[in-house]
């Protein structure tokens, strides 16, 4: 009798599975991890969206581990997937596990990191944000603030790390256009708010409490929050005597936006399952040669 | 016949068991789990931990532990691939790397025995000292250039069903024949099991205590650093945080593979299995695609606990836990 109920129910699970199943592609996405804010909604994100394209998507948390990553794709080659997307742990190591997804004719797509690999053609296309855009837009939007007429101190990101590295190259490259735009101090306050907090408590002091600046650019929201503190806490009025930029748009810069106390944010977006999707859905239809790199646009916010 | 149903097997036989039937119900559930595909990935995936695990078989038999293994994975990682940066080829760096592990093994088991210390305490402050050197030797991920270490990657055998035996798959079962050979005909061997089992009968019987004690943690030093070496090669970089926590993943699969945490009992086969079983889980759980990754860690402390207790079990009904 239960033996009879077990049974029926199992069948009806796998049923409902196989209905559940009638996707048009299965996908297996190999995510690095869960740290920080942006990632686990990166990954939400792309579970939730995954039905709306006609995906069952196979997901898999490495936990921060290459081994795991590795395990992951061979298990996925291994299913007979129809497509495999990798966000890496590390750039280093991918060359022999891409070529057995190769053999198998499984195409890969990368997203968010870059992979370090002689054989461009082991992977399709990378779909990522642009570091460097980011840094362009906001430097574009100051440009049409001030009217290319601004002093400006910068955050910078952890030192080294390709986020800090771009983000600057691309504001820079937008103010070299006007002359009478230039950074007069630049410190790192490594991506944290008490680093911002820090870099701009000597900003304060270093430029007489900031005695003709016209603008902040932080490297992200954390750091440009931690300056804003340390702003408030000198007499000074973030957002009115100087105007704040930086990016990422987390919940918290859109609070200090609506009280004036930051004037934009570019968006670093979680929800780019929207981009991704459709470019592989389209490349399984009918595979072509793609670009090496798709950006996914940035948008910049501003205050009201 | 009679040797094949020795009640010491039994642990053993259980963990085969377990391994089919755990493969069984993935082939049942979904498509191309039970192939000679995911059987190549899982001896590939897990060979390092299993090679270290094959290791720490020696030391777990013989009453003791071994904390150290996940630091010296780590440490021997970031040595290959230093040097490597430095103009090393990996042979080179690996024979260097092998008997660094070997003689810091040897050491761990001469303060061990010679102080008379817990072999937790002190495989604990090897696990730290390890892991402390690693971040000294780099703390970026270095990539592994050598064209030699390509050459180590292309050697595959190709299995019947698009399965592949990769190179990292032979070191481990290479290896594994030699432990299996070392503790099951050699005198050392009988000296593991005979210590683990009874340690004071086992003086009175004439073994060697302080020397057995040094091979045992040599042997373990040494096999967590080959497990560094095809480690290093098969991601072909080392990172200072590499292996952190694999010790534990050995310890299980040792004792999933049937060996008595207490000593004196298992089979270094066995630890094969264990490997694997743990490997199978990870791969299970990647194949439904939508459970959370923290499913693998609850199934593995499930089976774990349920074979402590299946080993309990068995001890007290076959009383297999005293002599042999």
């Amino acid at each position: 009798m239960t033996f009879h109920k077990l049974f029926a129910a199992s069948l009806s699970c796998a049923l409902m599975s196989s209905a559940a199943l009638a996707a048009d592609y299965t996908i297996g996405f190999s995510q690095v991890g869960s740290e920080g804010d942006w990632r686990p909604a990166f990954s939400k994100n792309m579970q939730d969206e995954a039905g709306k394209y006609g995906v069952d998507l196979k997901f898999a948390n490495a936990q921060g581990k290459q081994e795991e990553q590795l395990r992951a794709v061979r298990a996925f080659i291994a299913q007979g997937v129809d497509a495999i997307i990798i966000a890496p742990v590390v750039v280093t190591g991918w060359e022999d596990v891409l070529e057995e997804a190769k053999d198998a004719e499984i195409p890969v797509f990368l997203v968010d990191r870059d992979v370090d690999v002689d054989d461009k053609s082991l992977y399709v296309t990378r779909i990522s944000a642009d570091f460097n855009l980011e840094g362009k837009l906001a430097g574009a939007w100051l440009a049409a603030e001030s009217l290319g007429n601004c002093k400006i101190v910068e955050m910078q990101g952890t030192t080294g790390s390709a986020p800090a590295i771009e983000r600057k190259s691309g504001f820079e490259a937008v103010i070299d256009q006007f002359p009478a735009m230039e950074i007069v101090a630049t410190q790192s306050g490594d991506f944290t708010t008490e680093g911002g907090k820090k870099v701009m408590e000597a900003f304060i002091k270093s430029t007489n409490n900031l005695d003709g600046i016209c603008a902040a650019f932080a490297h992200n929201d954390n750091m440009q929050l931690g300056a804003i503190q340390a702003m408030k806490e000198a007499g000074l009025k973030p957002g009115k005597d100087v105007l704040m930029v930086s990016v990422d748009y987390v919940p918290a810069i859109v609070d200090a936006m609506k009280a004036g106390d930051a004037n934009a944010s570019v968006e670093l977006r979680s929800a780019v399952a929207e981009f991704i999707y459709p470019v592989i859905t389209d490349y399984l239809e009918s595979p072509k040669d793609l670009d090496k790199w798709i950006v996914i646009p940035s948008d910049l916010h501003k205050a009201e | 016949m009679s040797a094949l149903l020795n009640k010491k097997y039994l642990p053993f036989y259980a963990t085969v068991l377990v391994f089919v039937a755990i493969f069984l119900i993935g082939g049942a559930t979904y498509r191309n789990f039970l192939s000679m595909r995911v059987l190549g990935n899982i001896l590939a995936d897990n060979s390092f931990i299993i090679i270290a695990a094959t290791g720490a078989t020696f030391v777990i038999l013989s009453g003791g532990i071994d904390l150290s293994i996940g630091s010296m994975i780590g440490f021997v990682g970031v040595s290959v691939a230093v040097l490597d940066s430095l103009g090393w080829d990996p042979l080179s760096s690996a024979i260097l790397m092998l008997i660094f592990g070997f003689a810091f093994g040897a050491f761990q088991g001469w303060v061990i025995d010679s102080l008379d210390i817990q072999p937790f305490i002190i495989t604990l402050a090897g696990l730290f000292l390890l892991r402390g050197l690693c971040f000294m030797v780099t703390v970026n991920a270095v990539p592994i250039t050598h064209e030699w270490a390509d050459l180590y990657s292309d050697i595959r055998i190709r299995l019947p069903g698009k399965g592949l035996l990769r190179s990292s798959a032979m070191v481990m079962l290479a290896s594994l024949a030699v432990a299996i050979f070392i503790a099951h005909f050699t005198r050392f061997g009988t000296n593991v099991y005979a210590i683990g089992g009874d340690r004071e009968s086992a003086r009175l019987m004439g073994v060697n205590i302080r020397r057995t004690t040094v091979m045992v943690y040599a042997v373990a030093g040494f096999y967590s650093a080959l497990a560094g070496v095809v480690y290093a090669l098969y991601t072909k970089s080392g990172y200072p945080l590499a292996g952190n926590t694999l010790e534990l993943s050995a310890i299980a699969s040792v004792v999933l593979g049937g060996t008595l945490l207490t000593g004196g009992v298992g089979m270094v086969a066995g630890t094969l299995f264990g490997g694997m079983i743990l490997g199978l889980i990870s791969t299970l759980i990647i194949f439904n695609g939508s459970l959370n990754s923290a499913w693998i860690l609850i199934s593995s402390g499930v089976l774990l606990f349920g074979f402590i207790v299946l080993h309990r079990f068995l001890v007290s009904s076959f009383d297999i836990g005293n002599g042999r």
